[in-house]
């Protein structure tokens, strides 16, 4: 058997794991895992410009293939800037492995030189952390890491590695496990039988259904599994913001997407059905406004791998603990072979009833305000030019709201945000973790002036790994979302909401060797998205001055039921 | 409502501080907590106390089980069980409060297990109530201090939480 050192063991390991790029940035404590990365080329890292860019990095890239992502960070303070990307993770169930070093063994608890009790702080928000004890250990806790991360509800994996575990001089016998197995974690496999047949019996008999479809369903590759469920059984689809392109979007069944910020039809639908099949979704707060008031008529089957999901916010009629692929299987299976069929005069009419609600107020509304570009008709203008076909990433706001309205997905993993943390600065280093995967497809991130200002040094390691994502700014020259909510909550007090003393974001972007166009005219817009786009090898900014008085609706009237909707300034129903 | 949970855990560092830390980040809320390694010295036996509606519980329980440690828990109070707590008192003990003090420990069953000239120190198990009544019945002569192990319990009968 080889003999290895700790660091060697680590990188070995990621190796064995299929890891081609890691993301990260060096520092004291990991130097030896720096040095053992120098002498081998099978796992590429890429030096970010900030800690929190590679977790986002490691994110978007988890997000867009459903593999976890790698970081590797030093103690200290490289291990306290991943926390807000491991949160992100965390909230959005994203598999994430985040390698960090530590002081040596003998001098932890001494307060030594950047020591960080990583464990202690990033406890609540990973799914599992674990510190190195000998160095023999490595490869079985990568293993586990790993495993830990891709298997159940998914979800971030720190290991804490002292220095000392990972010394040149050391030399321990390498083998990595083919499996780990664990007994006190075995996520379920399949969903109870017995409920699946009582789901599939209350879907035949019901009148007004809708499927509410989450991130469950891209993170656990059930689209196909639900688009066919819903075709069978002629169901309405909407999907959560973490869902979207679960369930195609230009499909006539889809709804768009639901909640706070969600389409008229979709919010209506769920408000007036009598039966929710939520399929990986977790009735978030953004989602079903007043829990009290949430969709009185409506009995619930929630299928989720996580049993906590489960009646934590909204009680469920129907519980099914599984993953969401093999029950949408069992499900469709079921309704093929049942001799029942929902009633169809039924579902006729509530097909009816959801048509006249969209035509009431399309998914698309928006209106114009004399020659100022609006940011609905930038995401439209951005759609046609990619196509539909691009990897779209997000930052935090009501660019993030424009994009996932105005941009439909007919395809699982392109959607990238951070929907539960909702962290601004994202959206970039996301598309970065996407495009160094993806070098053929179309990477974009849709960013705001106020977002895009948080990891913008990563234009730097943009520039040394040539990554050229095209970046759309939605450039209302204020916090937009922030200034909605002090226009319809505080009396339009912009308590630090404007962006004064932008910076020259062409000479920004030159600086950094990079394109920047700016736009201020509706005639401009797609030309120079054309032309932005069809610059292949240039990482490219497009700044677009948009509307600033614009908001975003529909907006769900705080403490009221999913139907209690502003539809525009003065219209509320 | 009053639950008393029992939970076998991987005995290893930091497993403690996870449950722990889960009480408070969640907003719920632990009255009381044993904590020692089982005969299998590779788990450890957990039981606490607390407080709340059934669908907080649930929450609770469900919470308790995704924590990759926690190998298997019970709701105590789902079913019957003996629940167990161990106090020691330390009581100002001099002239006639001796003897009271002494015809006292005797109707609860406790047992003094120090003595000074001038103070008694009490051993007394049982259910918390029965350590509540014992405290108000001392409690005019001198209580000291106090020192209570938090509830330990056990189902009844053929019912087991091991592996």
């Amino acid at each position: 058997m080889e003999l290895l050192s700790g660091a060697e063991m680590l990188i070995r390991s990621l190796k064995d794991q299929g890891v081609e790029y890691i993301y990260g940035y060096p520092g004291g404590a990991a130097l030896h895992i720096y040095d053992a990365l120098f002498r081998q080329d099978d796992v590429k890292h890429i030096l970010v410009r900030h800690e929190q860019a590679a977790t986002h990095m490691a994110d978007g890239y988890a997000r867009a293939t459903g593999e976890p992502g790698v970081v590797l960070v030093t103690s200290g303070p490289g291990a306290t800037n991943t926390i807000t990307g491991i949160a992100t993770a965390s909230m959005d169930s994203i598999p994430m492995v985040v390698l960090c070093g530590q002081v040596a063994s003998h001098l932890i608890g001494e307060d030594a030189f950047q020591e960080t009790d990583m464990i202690g702080v990033s406890r609540p928000i990973v799914k599992h952390n674990m510190t190195v004890r000998h160095p023999s250990e490595i490869p079985q806790l990568v293993k586990k890491a790993f495993y830990l991360a891709q298997s159940g509800r998914p979800g971030p994996v720190v290991i804490d590695i002292p220095k000392d575990m990972t010394a040149p001089n050391g030399r321990f016998e390498y083998e990595y496990p083919e499996k780990v197995s664990m007994r006190s974690y075995n996520p379920a496999v399949r969903g109870h039988a017995g409920q699946i047949r009582r789901a599939v019996d209350m879907m035949m008999n019901a009148r007004r259904p809708v499927i509410y479809a989450g991130g469950g369903v891209v993170l656990g590759k059930a689209s196909q599994q639900l688009t066919d469920l819903a075709h069978e059984l002629g169901f309405p689809v909407t999907n959560t913001i973490m869902g979207l392109g679960g369930f195609p979007a230009t499909d006539e069944q889809s709804l768009g997407w639901l909640g706070m910020h969600g389409s008229y039809e979709s919010n209506m639908a769920m408000h007036h059905s009598d039966l929710i099949l939520a399929i990986g979704a977790r009735f978030d707060d953004r989602v079903t406004n007043a829990t009290d008031k949430f969709c009185p008529g409506a009995r619930i089957v929630h299928v989720d791998i996580d049993p906590a999901s489960i009646s934590k916010t909204v009680q469920a009629d129907v519980p099914i603990v599984g993953p969401v692929d093999s029950v949408l299987e069992e499900m469709l299976s079921l309704v093929r072979e049942s001799e029942e069929q929902p009633d169809q005069e039924a579902l006729e009419a509530w097909w009816k009833q959801i048509r006249e609600w969209g035509q009431y107020r399309s998914r698309y509304h928006y209106e114009q305000n004399g020659d100022n570009i609006m940011p609905q008709e930038a995401i439209q203008a951005l759609y046609r030019v990619t196509k539909g076909d691009a990897y779209v990433t997000s930052d935090v706001g009501q660019h993030q709201m424009f994009a996932a309205q105005f941009y439909p997905f007919d395809k699982p993993n392109r959607w990238i945000n951070s929907g539960g943390l909702g962290t601004m600065g994202f959206g970039f280093p996301a598309a970065m973790g996407i495009k160094l995967h993806m070098p053929e497809q179309e990477v974009v991130c849709v960013t705001g002036e106020g977002s895009i200002q948080m990891n913008i040094q990563e234009l730097s390691t943009c520039k040394q790994y040539h990554l050229p994502v095209k970046i759309i700014n939605l450039n209302n020259q204020a916090l937009g979302m922030v200034k909605q909510w002090q226009d319809m909550n505080y009396e339009s007090r912009y308590a630090h909401s404007y962006m004064e003393s932008l910076p020259n974001f062409e000479k920004l972007f030159e600086a950094y060797g990079h394109v920047a166009f700016t736009v201020t005219r509706r005639e401009d817009l797609e030309p120079v998205l054309e032309k932005a786009f069809a610059m292949k090898d240039q990482l490219v900014f497009v700044d677009i001055y948009v509307d600033p008085y614009e908001h975003v609706y529909p907006m769900q009237v705080a403490g009221g039921s999913m139907k209690d909707m502003w539809l525009s300034k003065t219209e509320r129903v | 409502m009053r639950r008393i949970i029992s939970i076998l855990m991987e005995n290893e560092p930091g497993a403690l501080s996870r449950v722990v830390g889960l009480f408070s980040q969640r907003n719920y809320n632990i009255e009381s907590l044993a904590v020692a390694p089982t005969e299998d010295p590779t788990l450890s036996r957990l039981t606490l106390t607390t407080e709340g509606s059934d669908k907080v519980i649930e929450q609770i329980t469900k919470q308790l089980n995704k924590l990759i440690e926690v190998v298997k828990l019970v709701d105590l109070t789902e079913g019957s069980h003996v629940e167990r707590e161990l106090m020691l008192i330390k009581l100002r003990a001099t002239g006639a409060q001796r003897a009271e003090i002494k015809r006292t420990v005797d109707i609860f069953r406790g047992q003094i297990v120090d003595v000074t000239s001038t103070v008694y120190t009490v051993q007394l198990t049982g259910d918390g109530e029965k350590l509540d009544a014992f405290i108000q019945a001392v409690g005019t002569m001198g209580v000291l201090e106090v020192v209570r192990s938090g509830v330990s319990g056990i189902a009844r009968g053929e019912k087991v939480l091991s592996l």
